[in-house]
């Protein structure tokens, strides 16, 4: 799955080798589960990688632990960062904030935000902490909105009242407002209708052509064409009694 | 961050930062806790803990009542001396000085430029029987300011700064609402700007309504400012908003600490996994 003949001259960005993870609950009798075991993947730039199996096959785990949000029990997770290779499975917390803000983003697919902030502010926000004056950073949010088709009288609102599939359009617009080199996607398409979906498949491809390093989970089959230079394939592991 | 806790061997830490920082960090360290022990007779506050703080670190201490959060914070903060342990602090001019060995004037001088300390109830950080532009220059005074249309100008931008009513600005601070009284606690605070505020359940005695917007002025200024902090919450949802950085107490001791979104997305000690899964989703 990983030997596909790749593109020359695009550097690989993301280098993750014999990956494990296993939730432990401690209040559930103790019961152990193992959900990656031996992952090795690598992506390049350009490159858009979509994790395909079943639901519970591990596909957010994996994508939460390149992240850093989840802590891998063993292996590796080397991302370059700043032209070095860092492991994500071993960095420190300063680090890890950093890698967050320099080169690796994440789209979940729910918006977590502070309640009573409007759109507008919502979506600049993380420019503003890459330190972006402010109506540079609200011109772009402006920008991104009107594409997701987000109108502007919705701008100066919070999102709590929105329907699922704004909100879900106000949480990509946050997360594509910045480019990075690697970009983790978590069902960004979920909640949408096929207009908007194709133009969430457009930033992602727009993304990938200028070289973003990219892994997505897409549930839906024709973004998966769309969008996928290919599939890395995922099965459940067996639940250990 | 690195939060290091020297437990007994029989009491597992989980640390999510495993690795010691690769900065030259000596330079950047704001704040250094280390073995921080406080008693009350037979009763610990807190126990053995160790933190590090730089520029800009937000960071959350979370707990449930009597996990020895506000001792803990009350120690680092000068307010309370530890019965074990050291707190240093990057002095402006002098570098790290552990701040329990400062004469108490020194100490003071440092609470009131360097340092904020905003309480849960406003009224124990206002002078509530002078008005809110005074409460506010107050501080500017007792670091030497004099001239008095500078003072008023500052605190006139502070007030805005807060989102509070300029106008107002010569009103007693009883006839603002709670959140008002908040906003003006921290104008108050950060009017000298300090490097570090501690902040004891910011949110905890207002109104939903108040809390959501006061916790984006928090963010905001702790952003624009590079002002780090250090927020004592039992509120895991105000920890993940604002804190970059989490520390779980029980008993006095730390439990477990990491990035934000680790600790509360992936809670590795049972303590930590019963308080997120204790929470109400709203």
């Amino acid at each position: 799955m990983d030997n596909t003949a790749l593109p020359r001259n695009t550097p690989t960005m993301l280098r993750i080798r014999d990956l494990h993870k296993t939730f432990t609950l401690h209040h559930q009798h103790g019961a152990v589960l193992p959900v990656l075991a031996g992952i090795d993947l690598e992506v390049n730039a350009g490159e858009c990688v979509v994790l395909h199996g079943a639901s519970g096959a591990g596909k957010s785990t994996l994508l939460r632990s390149i992240y850093a949000n989840y802590r891998a029990q063993r292996g590796s997770i080397e991302v370059r960062h700043a032209g070095l290779w860092l492991d994500m499975a071993t960095a420190n917390a300063r680090q890890l904030l950093e890698v967050r803000r320099i080169t690796m983003g994440y789209v979940s697919q729910f918006l977590r935000v502070i309640p009573r902030i409007s759109t507008l502010d919502i979506v600049a926000e993380p420019l503003l902490a890459a330190g972006v004056p402010a109506a540079d950073a609200k011109s772009r949010a402006g920008q991104l909105l009107s594409r997701l088709n987000i109108p502007e009288k919705l701008w100066l609102l919070p999102p709590a009242t929105f329907s699922g599939g704004e909100q879900q359009r106000v949480n990509i617009a946050r997360g594509f407002i910045r480019r990075f080199p690697v970009l983790l996607l978590d069902e960004p398409t979920a909640a949408l209708d096929a207009a908007n979906r194709a133009t969430v498949a457009e930033l992602i491809e727009e993304a990938r052509a200028s070289g973003a390093a990219i892994v997505g989970i897409f549930h839906d089959e024709e973004v998966r064409q769309l969008v996928a230079s290919r599939l890395y394939a995922m099965q459940a592991l067996k639940v250990a009694a | 961050m690195d939060i290091a806790s020297g437990l007994p061997p029989d009491t597992p830490v989980w640390r999510h930062a495993a690795t010691p920082c690769l900065e030259p960090a000596a330079a950047e360290v704001l704040l250094r806790v280390s073995g921080v022990t406080k008693y009350f007779g037979q009763r610990a506050g807190c126990i053995d803990v160790d933190l590090e703080l730089h520029a800009g670190d937000v960071l959350a201490i979370a707990g449930e009542s009597g996990s020895g959060k506000t001792t803990l914070l009350n120690c680092i903060s000068g307010r309370s001396q530890p019965d074990a342990g050291t707190v240093e602090f990057n002095t402006r001019h002098e570098g790290i000085q552990d701040i329990y060995r400062l004469s108490e004037p020194r100490r003071r001088l440092l609470a009131r430029t360097d340092w904020g300390y905003v309480h849960q109830n406003p009224r124990d950080g206002l002078r509530i029987n002078v008005s809110a532009g005074a409460n506010v220059g107050e501080r500017l005074m007792a670091i030497g300011g004099r001239h008095y249309g500078n003072i008023r100008t500052a605190t006139h931008d502070w007030m805005n700064r807060v989102e509070l009513d300029a106008g107002r600005i010569d009103d007693m601070p009883v006839t603002f609402s709670g959140g008002m009284q908040q906003r003006l606690q921290i104008a108050r605070n950060l009017v000298t700007h300090p490097r570090l505020i501690f902040m004891d359940e910011p949110t905890a005695s207002l109104d939903v309504s108040v809390q959501a917007r006061l916790l984006d002025l928090l963010r905001g200024l702790t952003r624009d400012l590079s002002l780090a902090a250090i927020i004592v919450t039992h509120d895991l949802a105000v920890a993940r908003l604002l804190a970059h950085h989490l520390m779980i107490m029980k008993d006095g001791r730390v439990v477990e600490s990491g990035l934000t979104d680790q600790v509360l997305d992936d809670p590795q000690h049972p303590y930590t996994q019963l308080l997120v899964s204790s929470v109400l989703q709203a």
